[in-house]
């Protein structure tokens, strides 16, 4: 028999996307969340947490309702790019990026609260700007840590299947992801299918997990 | 120079009660210590010159530029302000070679100066051979002159350094001190020393402002506030002096004298201006000022009778701690002959009672 890899295709595509996505916002936000101080800090901590401990179909309702086509959102959307978020494989991406950037967040401001504040004081008094003093000492110094999370998230985004089956559906060939065509062949009868694929995805979610290890900071580093 | 007069309350917190940072201080040419205990405000004097604490009121000057301005609002920030700062743990970037540390401090500059002055900095700090080495991989001296090469390399108007000899043993810290006399000569910036060693005011120090609790308590050369501490705090915080309750009983301008009461005996010192009799004040001595001998007959005039409680060992004396609660250093020969005596006569010299 043939194997159809799409799903698999799509799913890496969706993930490498989603991890983009969330290392864009995330870093901004993580940073923000370590190093200034302003009300409701904590408040936001906790919203971004939020995707962490809600069930997956609930947060993909959520983004149902926002996204949708006849929301607010979801209707910029639809003007701007020409079609409709919901259903398509774009949709997917923003699912993962949801489902995974929490975990990226959480790690990053913690790589960036242990980066020791006497450096980055040290930087700006030898003349540097805040977003030199980003890039050249605050960033490398975390950066291991960060890499690790990213490995995570990308793990983490490439198994998404509540929120992905909510809000882009199981349209085989468009927005079947892995996780979905998993569950779609099992459901289907066919076991062959849904063996090698798990097998794939199991290697590749292993081989993600040496990387993240390889990278993360010894701890017992002088 | 810096012209300070600050202003910075800190509310009581979890660990730490509240505190009062109000100060009126100037620095000019040469090294100026800060000198006073910890929590008495010095790293924070230090953080308002760079602009990592904005004070509540007050206005710092450096040169003939407004740093900060409470009333007008003015905060330039750390970035802009031209000052170098030397950190207590050298805070050298670990992921950079000392050479790139270097060239991170110097990027303000145009790029052909850029690498002329690094390769000079590296030469004249002695840092040529391990440029290329990381912090972690090179010695404590090492890291500790490059910190101050990479403070330097800007073109600072003034340079801070927070606490430089803390945690360095004694040969490291000669060499520190070379250092900075040399950083002196050959840079000419004018530098602002955290310290609470007493030792490197002296050996540093043209400047001295003792600190405590968030004031200036004192401000001259080293060796005139040694001689004439201007309050009890200073005197018990240069930790250097018996200090006596004394009681005036006499004063003849005319003679230019006094008698003081300590205890049931009588002193003779110098006039006090300003005293009456009957005040108490305190009678400050150093130990290596007095003199101690055997009691043998009964006292002379400003000698005193004392029992001895402890004797401690210092490198070019020994200590003697008497019942009265002074102590007076003698001579090591001196203490072995008497060894086993308990019962001294020590004796005020006139010419060193002093009182507060």
């Amino acid at each position: 028999m043939t194997i159809d890899w799409f799903p698999l295709w799509l799913s890496l595509k969706v993930a490498l996307l989603a991890t983009a996505l969330g290392l864009g916002f995330g870093l901004w936000i993580a940073y923000v969340l370590a190093n200034r101080d302003f009300r409701g800090k904590e408040a936001l901590d906790a919203a971004i947490s939020l995707p962490l401990v809600l069930p997956p179909t609930v947060l993909g309702y959520y983004l149902l309702v926002l996204l949708g086509r006849v929301s607010p959102l979801g209707r910029l959307y639809e003007t701007v790019v020409g079609q409709p978020l919901v259903f398509t494989w774009q949709a997917a991406v923003v699912a993962a990026a949801l489902h995974s950037a929490p975990l990226l967040i959480k790690s990053a401001r913690a790589a960036f609260e242990s980066v020791d504040h006497t450096l980055e004081r040290a930087a700006l008094n030898l003349g540097a700007s805040q977003w030199r003093v980003f890039w050249r000492v605050t960033l490398p110094l975390a950066q291991r840590s960060i890499l690790a999370a990213t490995a995570l998230a990308f793990a983490r985004s490439l198994g998404d299947f509540g929120v992905t089956i909510m809000i882009a559906g199981n349209i085989p060939g468009r927005t079947q992801t892995v996780a979905v065509a998993i569950y779609d062949a099992v459901e289907s009868g066919n076991g062959a299918l849904a063996r090698t694929l798990v097998l794939v995805t199991s290697a590749v979610a292993l081989l993600i997990l040496w990387l993240a290890n390889r990278v993360s900071p010894r701890t017992a580093a002088p | 120079m810096i012209q300070a007069r600050i202003r910075k309350h800190f509310a009581a917190a979890r660990e730490s009660a509240a505190f009062t940072l109000d100060l009126d201080l100037s620095s000019g040419e040469g090294i100026t210590v800060l000198f006073g205990p910890s929590g008495s405000g010095k790293t924070l004097t230090l953080d308002a010159i760079a602009g990592f604490l904005r004070p509540d009121e007050g206005r710092i000057l450096l040169d003939d530029e407004i740093l900060f301005d409470a009333a007008a609002g003015v905060h330039v920030p750390p970035q802009s302000r031209h000052c170098g700062y030397v950190f207590q743990n050298y805070a050298l970037f670990p992921h950079m070679t000392l050479r790139e540390n270097l060239e991170f401090a110097a990027e303000r500059r145009p790029r052909l100066e850029r690498h002329r002055r690094v390769g000079e900095m590296l030469e004249k700090f002695r840092l040529g051979e391990v440029a290329g080495r990381r912090p972690h991989e090179v010695s404590g001296g090492q890291k500790q002159r490059c910190s101050i090469a990479r403070a330097l390399i800007g073109g600072p108007k003034v340079l801070l350094l927070d606490e430089p000899a803390r945690g360095l043993d004694a040969p490291l810290r000669a060499e520190l001190y070379d250092v900075l006399r040399q950083v002196r000569e050959d840079f000419r910036t004018p530098m602002i020393l955290v310290t609470h060693d007493l030792e490197e005011c002296f050996a540093l120090g043209e400047e001295m402002l003792v600190l405590h609790d968030g004031r200036l308590a004192q401000s001259g050369p080293p060796r005139r506030i040694l001689d004439q501490p201007a309050t009890l705090e200073v005197a018990k915080m240069l930790g250097l002096y018996n200090l006596l309750q004394v009681e005036v009983r006499a004063l003849d301008p005319a003679r230019n004298t006094c008698r003081l009461k300590l205890e049931d005996h009588e002193l003779t010192g110098p006039y006090l201006p300003g005293r009456l009799r009957g005040d108490r004040v305190w009678l400050y001595v150093r130990p290596e000022q007095l003199l101690a001998h055997p009691r043998d007959g009964k006292p002379g005039p400003n000698q005193v009778p004392a029992r001895l409680a402890r004797s401690a060992e210092r490198p070019a004396s020994v200590r003697l701690e008497f019942e009265g609660g002074f102590a007076v250093d003698v001579p090591r020969a001196e203490y072995e002959r008497n060894k086993l005596v308990r019962d001294w006569t020590v004796e005020f010299p006139a010419s060193v009672l002093r009182v507060l």
